[in-house]
């Protein structure tokens, strides 16, 4: 497990293929990437400084891409260490002990990874519309969710759930419960374990886990739709801004907001990348969503 | 051990400052206008030359802040529990379903404001490319060779009941009011559609951006719109033999109104299109204004004298009944829509 | 407290000395309630309040039918074709060194980084008629945006990484001794690679197919750019769903995504089947 990064340099093994064979295994892959992958990435970048950096700014700081911009980094803000605060919580509870329906706990932290982000954003309609139970009650006292900022996070808090607890989970099950049982009998606290012991051997994966999560709803676009209403400069995400724009024949400032979501991708990419060699795979692996 | 929690409070703190320092500038008063699709431009002169003249008219301040969709999609939205003040949608029935469905406009609201509470009305017109190559002309070369449409879909877009309506219009008089034949044109034109987009400027970018069909029936300020948006050779506008009267109405959404004490500024809002200035906004994005008196001339010279069926003629006999009849459950359009397979 | 009671209902677990099991498990468990499972029962109540014949009627409507089929045809397809070029990837990023390997590993995770938004609107720039790539398919009549194919395109993009990063570890961990003992016994290359290597990932091969699968079946923002969204042929099924909503009809879409909720509560349980098969009889997943 721990070594999976750790490649053993078989250069000429006799179990290898043909340099040959190597170099068409390396272009068919590669070009596959390059057709699949690479280009929207470039196209994205070429389409949103095809008028200059001049218009390529304005976009940027137009009303309501900025008002967007704000948006998705508060959603981003409320949702994130929600999910992380969870995430921690369901990973003690279920690396930590033993207990009945475990795996059945499991399925259900996995289950917005396999639902339609589309049906994430419904089941808020359902129960928050005016149409709903909930809907005119909330009414009353005045507290708008559906339309509002509320009912953004909770659609994106919905979609990211997994994210941190799916990391966490088969990272503390592999550390055992060694180190906390140590802890405790040498006489600290619950908390004192957690914060001086766990929480050390924890922290790559648990970074790592925060910023997929924290990708995922910056870029959430389905779940968000159906529950924003899209009014501009209030309950439009960047994303949601990004195909008002494209819906306006504006492709230029479209793919200039996009760039800033694809150029936060890479930012991702990158630290992920960097969490992933500074410190063993073992730490940042389990699967990755 | 400590340096991860530095980087996290780091990073918070970073977050919660960017956060702080992020102005929300809060006018005194905000004003949700929830539209349909082409009226983007539109309002968005429109909403300016309306807080100029209310600040200069009370000293207040106010924002408007737009909502676009497909005029169905957006009444969906309003019943939801979408905060709007003020709807300006494509289609009466489209309010008519706002205040059916919880009641949040009173029932009366068509009397409300003068022509209807239509301020504006427009048309149906189609929009082919350079060149006009497929060669049409009316409603009649629509389903020759092999001509394909680009028009929204008419569960929710108003623009795209419009559409159908004018075709309506038109093969009625054609085929002499006989059904049989009316429908087979009606599932003909339906059957050339390879894209039926939520709303009119989803079928726009299909048609414009991306290339797909020979005509777009769209609103006549979209398609003008178009031909500024895309340059004047990339498309034509042909204007039918005869099309049909669109009204699009506006409303209070009164329940919103009283909620937030907005009604005032909400009623003169949409008083305010009625405005010589709102009149000639109007005008200048192409749309038909109710009061021609007040325009300039030369606004009015883009907009052709086409022969116009209203939606009260016969054939139709108004929204109440052509609306369940054509594009209720089951209707009209559900029976004879079967796309190209 | 909500831990108290939880704390309760669970006594069923192992004793340990460790603190924090009722705490932890009830805030999870609220939490859960609250975000996930009481709005899912939502969804479910309000389908329950359908009549089974509306249920039926809405279910075996040619559209709803048609929109299943193109959501679950083209999310087989672009699976499969991911379940091919994803192993072929690993293989090549495990076994090879070449110069590049790290950003192209790198890169690999892009589709879980890159909001689906703008992949969407990025592939239809690609795909268009008059777009990068769809300019050479165009002057032979091959349309790619705005068909089905479309779909299949944006599926494989948000696919790959699902495939990619299942399959990587496993075969990381592979013996090379197998492989050796494989050769020493006389088989070919081909033999030790498709007899000896790929029947031993199978099961994380299918584990990445399944949830490439999942995905694909449920995945709305970067298709409907690019999908053409035509009724019976390139509309999917979550737009169908959005569709319903924009038009008052709640019976349709609240049918239509229990039947979506099921399919993914089904396909979770598979590829938790599949990986408990493999831990025991291959000690993995």
């Amino acid at each position: 497990m721990t070594d999976r990064m750790l490649r053993k340099p078989h250069l000429r093994s006799p179990t290898d293929e043909t340099l040959l064979t190597k170099l068409v295994l390396i272009g068919i892959g590669g070009s596959f990437l390059a057709f699949f992958l690479f280009l929207p990435l470039i196209v994205v970048f070429v389409e949103a400084f095809r008028n200059g950096i001049g218009r390529y700014w304005d976009a940027l700081v137009e009303p309501d891409a900025a008002a967007a911009i704000r948006l998705t980094l508060t959603v981003a803000a409320i949702a994130v260490p929600l999910n992380l605060v969870f995430g921690v919580a369901a990973a003690w509870a279920i690396a930590k002990f033993e207990f009945r329906g475990k795996a059945f706990l499991i399925t259900l932290i996995d289950l917005p990874f396999s639902i339609s982000p589309v049906i994430s954003g419904l089941v808020y309609v359902l129960l928050f519309g005016s149409q709903s139970l909930l809907g005119p009650i909330l009414k009353r006292y005045g507290i708008e969710i559906l339309f509002a900022v509320p009912g953004i996070v909770l659609a994106t808090v919905f979609v990211t759930f997994p994210f941190v607890a799916r990391e966490l989970i088969p990272l503390m099950q592999d550390q055992g419960t060694g180190d906390e049982e140590a802890a405790l009998s040498l006489g600290a606290s619950g908390w004192q374990t957690f914060r001086f012991v766990t929480l050390p051997n924890i922290k790559w994966g648990l970074l790592y886990g925060v910023l997929l999560c924290n990708a995922r709803a910056m870029g959430e676009f389905g779940a968000v739709s159906v529950v924003s209403g899209h009014i501009r400069g209030l309950t439009n995400t960047m994303p949601l801004h990004v195909e008002i724009l494209y819906n306006e024949y504006n492709m230029a400032a479209a793919f200039a907001v996009a760039s800033l979501l694809a150029a936060l991708a890479l930012v991702t990419l990158a630290l992920k990348t960097l969490l992933e060699i500074r410190f063993d795979a073992g730490n940042a692996g389990g699967r990755r969503h | 051990m400590t340096r991860p929690a530095r980087l996290f409070t780091l990073a918070a703190a970073s977050l919660l400052a960017t956060l702080l320092v992020a102005p929300q500038v809060m006018a005194d008063t905000t004003l949700l206008n929830v539209s349909y699709d082409p009226t983007r431009e539109f309002y968005k002169d429109f909403n300016a030359a309306f807080a100029r003249h209310y600040k200069a008219e009370t000293g207040e301040t106010v924002t408007i802040q737009q909502s676009h969709g497909g005029s169905g999609k957006q009444a969906r939205s309003v019943i939801d529990g979408l905060e709007a003040d003020v709807v300006t949608l494509a289609l009466e029935s489209d309010i008519d379903a706002i205040a059916a469905n919880g009641g949040k406009i009173k029932p009366d609201w068509r009397g409300r404001l003068p022509n209807n509470s239509a301020p504006y009305t427009s048309t149906i017109v189609f929009l082919v490319r350079k060149g006009n190559p497929k060669n049409i002309h009316d409603w009649g070369d629509l389903v020759k060779g092999d001509v394909q449409i680009v028009t929204p879909n008419p569960k929710t877009s108003g623009g795209a009941r419009w559409n159908y309506l004018a075709a309506w219009a038109w093969a009625s008089k054609e085929f002499k009011g006989d059904q049989a034949e009316i429908r087979a044109y009606i599932a003909d034109l339906y059957r050339r559609a390879p894209v039926l987009d939520s709303g009119a400027r989803g079928s726009t970018v299909t048609f414009a951006q991306r290339q797909i069909g020979d005509v777009l029936l769209a609103w006549e300020n979209e398609a003008y719109l178009a031909g500024e948006e895309f340059g004047k050779d990339a498309f034509e506008i042909v204007v039918p033999s005869m099309s049909i009267l669109a009204e699009p109405p506006v409303a209070v959404v009164d329940a919103n109104v009283d909620a937030k004490g907005t009604r005032k500024v909400a009623e003169a809002y949409l008083q305010y299109l009625y405005s010589d200035e709102g009149q000639n906004l109007a005008a200048k994005h192409f749309y038909r204004p109710a009061r021609r008196e007040v325009v300039k001339p030369e606004l009015l010279k883009a907009l052709p004298d086409i022969k116009l069926v209203t939606i009260d003629d016969p054939i139709f006999g108004g929204w109440k009944k052509a609306q369940p009849e054509h594009f209720g459950d089951g209707g009209i359009f559900d029976q004879i829509y079967k796309p190209a397979r | 407290m909500t831990s108290a009671t939880a704390f309760k209902r669970w006594r069923v677990k192992e004793p340990s000395i460790i603190p924090g099991f009722g705490l932890t498990l009830g805030f999870s468990l609220a939490y859960l309630s609250l975000i996930i499972l009481i709005p899912l029962a939502g969804l479910v109540w309000r389908a329950s309040s359908l009549s089974g014949a509306e249920l039926l009627a809405i279910l075996t409507d040619a559209r709803t039918l048609a929109a299943l089929k193109v959501s679950f045809g083209t999310a087989l397809i672009a699976a499969a074709v991911n379940a091919v070029f994803g192993v072929l990837i690993c293989w090549v990023l495990v076994r090879y060194d070449f110069p590049g390997r790290r950003l192209i590993d790198a890169m690999v995770d892009l589709p879980f980084a890159l909001p689906t938004a703008v992949a969407g609107i990025s592939l239809s720039a690609l795909y268009a008629p008059q777009g990068w790539i769809g300019a050479w398919f165009a002057p032979f009549g091959i349309r790619i945006a705005y068909t089905p194919i479309g779909i299949t395109i944006a599926l494989i993009f948000i696919g790959l990484p699902f495939v990619v990063r299942t399959v990587q570890p496993v075969m990381e961990e592979i013996d090379r001794d197998v492989e050796e003992a494989a050769a020493t016994l006389g088989a070919n290359r081909f033999q030790t690679v498709f007899k000896v290597l790929l029947p031993g990932l199978a099961p994380a091969i299918l584990t990445g197919f399944a949830l490439a699968f999942a995905r694909g079946v449920g995945e709305y923002g970067s298709v409907v750019f690019i999908a053409g969204n035509i009724p019976y042929v390139s509309e999917i099924a979550p737009l169908l769903i959005v569709i319903r909503l924009e038009e008052f009809n709640y019976a349709g879409a609240t049918a239509i995504a229990t039947i979506m909720l099921a399919i993914s509560f089904a396909m979770l349980l598979v590829i938790n089947l599949i990986q408990a098969w493999s831990r025991a009889r291959y000690g993995h997943d």
